[in-house]
């Protein structure tokens, strides 16, 4: 407050900025073509972006005065890509332990039962009650840190933003869209609660409830039956707290309650009506995951109207495989059809997005997509599933997906076609700053450092 | 627009194919209810809507002529759990909140192999893991629908009921790891079976209680936080005020007189006792409590509780005036479904019932134990055309099975399967060179052989 201090922090930014150059915070890329990711492809076109913002997009745009400026000759520029189910931006150690740990001791809903049978039965769950494997109340954007270390893989394969969910446990907490790029973890979150993640089969089946998939079923429809009770009661109790006895407070229902929407595993044809049908129970938004079988089960997503994001990460035959092993038809037409379901949803109308899920490294995110394409899906059906459609699933397209004026300033800028395989990745902006692609090979210690590969200095810019 | 009018068109059509009326002539029918006889059966809609001698054939009605063939209800299965993609949930020792309906396979190939040998309609049950396992579904052998649409809508709700040696397994020490860990769950005695059943019972009056305490109050206009609901005590309710079936499975004798008077205790009737071994030593209590009991033909001593039954199980239960089913048990495989004929057949050989008896104990019986006979588990007029044509007579273990109906829709039929077989053979083929063609050109290039030729 006192004048002093202000004189002394505006010194040492000073010494900040001399050291290491701002990024600049108006850039120009001209002469490029540009997907936008709304239906149009401009060739020879400028996309201004501004304070982390995209200010103008056009073939008749006027470079503004001070932008630094690219030339953007031979380059296609795209979108950033948005991997619909991730968990990047949290390292994983910091996902197992803060969530598993939560979720290994049950949260009593009841009243306490004595101190000596929780602690010798500490990880079984004697029935919903117990809320077995439930951390509703985590958030991804909680636990999301610039210094993942596979944010510098996934930048350099051409994504800028992320779904990014907690995935311990049976309702493992709620996503966030995430930016893949920051100095720090808050600048990181575009929107902090977008869907709460659950799956089917957690690990760490310890012997307690649920040890069955419709134990599961079973416990997330009592799980929602709770949560609608506990609301009404709340409300009643508010209105009236002389009148009734007070409703106990209980952190996992106040997480589902949070909750905009619900995430829900679905592989197979079988899965996938399974979970349309229990979804519907629930009566909450559901998006389907996984859901690699689905070229057979269109017309069930359709009628529903529910939205899928679909695993790259395609069926192969195990390599250890035993070769005498006879794989039954139903195995073997699978592993052929999957990469051909993204082109039979677009085909339906049904909303999609991809997942990174299962894959090994973000390099072979692209490369996957490009199978589906191989089995019949149109390019730009890819790109839009790759961005504005994966936005639209989260309700976050006003801001993400599509190079619009007014949009955040995430863009990728490419040699040759995204999708060929000897397409090269130049330069990602993320929130407007720019981003290198990592090297072929990796450098310096593992680990990285804090904010990964720094944001590159104006001077740095050029071609 | 074009296409949904041409699904639109397409439904019509099979919607009109299946109106299309059968009749199925000349053959040997065995009614199991209404006595055997050579006729003709005549099914419209999906019912059966004329069984006789002498038929009036309906025009442009499809003629299936079965001389020399023999034509019986669709079997019914009192006991498998086919088609599930999870049977037990054995954490707990009462999970009456979960549903087998919710995981039900529709893919499952046992649905297959069971429409093959004549079954049309099996209960799904829950597992014998624990006291109180949970709800069961009863399916028609739809093959090709989804989940859904095998449900039978029609049949009541039902709940499993364990006693004996599987649900107190995991209470003793040595019991079965469940992941890694040995699980020590109570009840570990018979003793303790019973204790738990009566206290999920005694739980479930008090819930019941709860309910009708505040009914009672918004009835007067008072305000009241309605009591929370409770997916594991609502099913328990119902069984007490009786609209939901129990099927309660037992070996030893001494659990069944249990297990009956603890229903009288809370005043429901236990709808089957499932294998009932033992049932012969009491077959008079359980004919005096209305119970009935779904068994096996000859299958005993794979377990200790198993070491006392007897071939003559089923036939002295019936002449004791017990309703009695003959069941398969089937897991995933369906293996003793296929052949349910030949088990019932084994009822006339050991305990010399009746032909029409034999057949009764895997059609009627097991329909009227899961309250579905008035729709099922016989050829009558207004039934459902659940219709199986045996080459031969079914209680002879040379009979096949040539053609299956459900609903007057065929759903097996012996000769399609036959030429079906080299088709698929011929996919199956094609897919895997196809991948093993991918695989050769993905391949790192090896460096060429040093080695001289």
């Amino acid at each position: 407050m006192r004048p002093i201090t202000w004189i002394s922090v505006l010194c040492f930014s000073a010494v900040l900025t001399v050291l290491r150059a701002e990024p600049p915070a108006l850039v120009a890329i001209k002469d490029a073509t540009i997907i936008t990711g709304a239906g149009t492809v401009l060739e020879k076109g400028t996309v201004v972006l501004k304070d982390g913002l995209i200010a103008d997009v056009g073939t008749a745009v006027s470079i503004p005065k001070g932008a630094w400026v690219i030339d953007g000759s031979g380059l296609t520029v795209y979108p950033g890509l948005i991997d619909a189910l991730s968990t990047w931006g949290i390292p994983e150690a910091a996902a197992t332990s803060g969530a598993a740990r939560a979720a290994v001791a049950p949260t009593p809903a009841t009243p306490a039962r004595p101190a000596q049978t929780q602690t010798t039965l500490q990880s079984r769950a004697r029935g919903p009650e117990d809320r077995p494997q439930t951390t509703s109340w985590v958030m991804a954007a909680d636990l999301v840190k610039p210094d993942d270390r596979r944010l510098d893989a996934a930048r350099t394969a051409g994504f800028t933003t992320a779904v990014t969910f907690p995935k311990d446990g049976l309702i493992a907490g709620h996503g966030a869209v995430i930016e893949l790029g920051g100095e720090t973890s808050g600048q990181m979150v575009v929107e902090p609660s977008v869907g709460l993640y659950m799956a089917l089969r957690a690990g760490g089946f310890g012997g307690g409830f649920p040890n069955s998939l419709m134990g599961v079923l079973a416990y997330f429809r009592q799980v929602w039956i709770d949560a609608a009770w506990y609301k009404n009661a709340k409300q009643m109790y508010a209105g009236n707290p002389t009148s009734y006895a007070r409703p106990a407070y209980d952190r996992a229902l106040e997480g589902v309650l949070q909750a905009h929407r619900i995430l829900l595993p679905a592989g197979s044809r079988v899965e996938l009506e399974r979970i349309v049908r229990f979804a519907a129970e629930l009566k909450t938004p559901t998006v389907l995951y996984g859901a690699q079988d689905a070229y057979r089960a269109t017309d069930v997503l359709k009628d529903a109207g529910v939205a899928v994001i679909v695993d790259v990460k395609w069926p192969t035959r195990q390599r250890d495989a035993d070769p005498e092993a006879e794989e039954s038809l139903r195995t073997l037409t699978l592993r052929d059809k999957a990469p051909s379901t993204p082109a039979a949803l677009a085909k339906a109308g049904v909303p999609f997005a991809f997942s990174s899920s299962g894959l090994d490294a973000p390099r072979d995110f692209v490369r996957d997509v490009k199978k589906a394409i191989d089995a019949g899906l149109s390019k730009q059906d890819a790109i839009h599933a790759l961005t504005l459609g994966a936005a639209k699933i989260y309700g976050v397209d006003n801001r993400l997906g599509s190079i619009e004026k007014g949009k955040i300033a995430n863009v990728v800028l490419v040699k040759g076609d995204i999708f060929d395989s000897s397409s090269k990745v130049q330069m990602i902006f993320i929130d407007g700053v720019k981003y290198d692609p990592a090297p072929e090979t990796p450098q310096g210690p593992p680990g990285g450092v804090p904010g990964g590969r720094r944001p590159t200095t104006g001077e740095e810019v050029q071609k | 627009m074009i296409p949904r009018l041409v699904i639109f068109l397409l439904a019509l059509s099979a919607v009109a194919a299946a109106q299309k009326p059968i009749v199925i002539q000349n053959a040997t029918v065995h009614t199991v209810t209404k006595g055997t006889f050579t006729g003709s059966i005549v099914v419209n809609d999906g019912k059966i809507t004329e069984v006789g001698e002498t038929v009036l054939v309906p025009p442009g009605a499809t003629i299936v002529d079965a001389a020399g063939k023999h034509v019986i209800p669709g079997i019914i299965d009192c006991h498998t759990h086919i088609a599930l993609d999870a049977v037990n949930e054995g954490s707990v020792s009462v999970s009456s909140m979960v549903d087998e309906r919710d995981v039900i396979d529709p893919e499952s190939i046992a649905i297959y192999r069971d429409l093959a040998g004549g079954v049309t309609t099996a209960i799904l049950l829950h597992g014998s893991a624990n006291a109180i396992g949970g709800q069961n579904t009863v399916i028609k052998m739809r093959w090709g629908k989804d989940a859904d649409g095998l449900v039978m809508k029609e049949a009541p709700p039902t709940l499993k009921l364990a006693l004996g040696e599987n649900p107190k397994r995991q209470g003793q020490g040595g019991g079965t790891p469940v992941g890694g860990q040995t699980n020590p769950r109570y009840p570990g005695t018979r003793m303790g079976v019973e204790d738990v059943l009566r206290e999920a019972f005694t739980e479930a009056r008090l819930y019941q209680a709860a309910w009708k305490e505040y009914e009672a109050k918004t009835a007067r206009g008072e305000k009241a936080i309605p009591p929370r609901r409770d997916l594991k005590l609502d099913p328990l309710v119902e069984v007490l005020e009786g609209k939901r079936l129990v099927h309660a499975h037992c070996y030893r004798a001494d659990e069944i007189l249990m297990i009956l008077r603890l229903g009288q205790e809370f005043g429901f009737k236990i709808q089957t006792l499932v294998h009932g071994l033992e049932a012969y030593k009491v077959a008079k209590e359980v004919a005096a409590a209305g119970s009935s009991v779904t068994t096996f033909s000859d299958w005993w001593s794979y377990k200790v509780e198993a070491f006392d039954a007897i071939p003559y199980n089923a036939a002295v239960l019936q002449k004791k005036g017990v309703l009695v089913s003959i069941n398969s048990d089937d897991a995933s495989g369906a293996e003793l479904g296929r052949r349910l004929n030949t088990e019932a057949a084994k009822a006339v050989k050991y305990g010399g019932v009746t032909e029409d008896e034999a057949l009764a104990m895997i059609t009627i019986n097991p329909a009227k134990q899961l309250g579905i006979d008035k729709y099922v588990g016989s050829i009558e007029t207004g039934k459902q055309a659940d219709l199986v044509i045996y080459d031969k007579d079914p209680l002879s273990s040379y009979a096949k099975v040539e053609k299956v109906f459900i609903d007057g829709q065929m759903y097996f039929d012996r000769d399609n399967d036959l030429t079906a077989r080299p088709k698929a053979e011929a996919e199956k083929k094609g897919l895997i060179e196809k991948e093993k063609a991918e695989e050769r050109r993905n391949a790192p290039q090896t460096p060429p052989s040093r080695r001289p030729s």
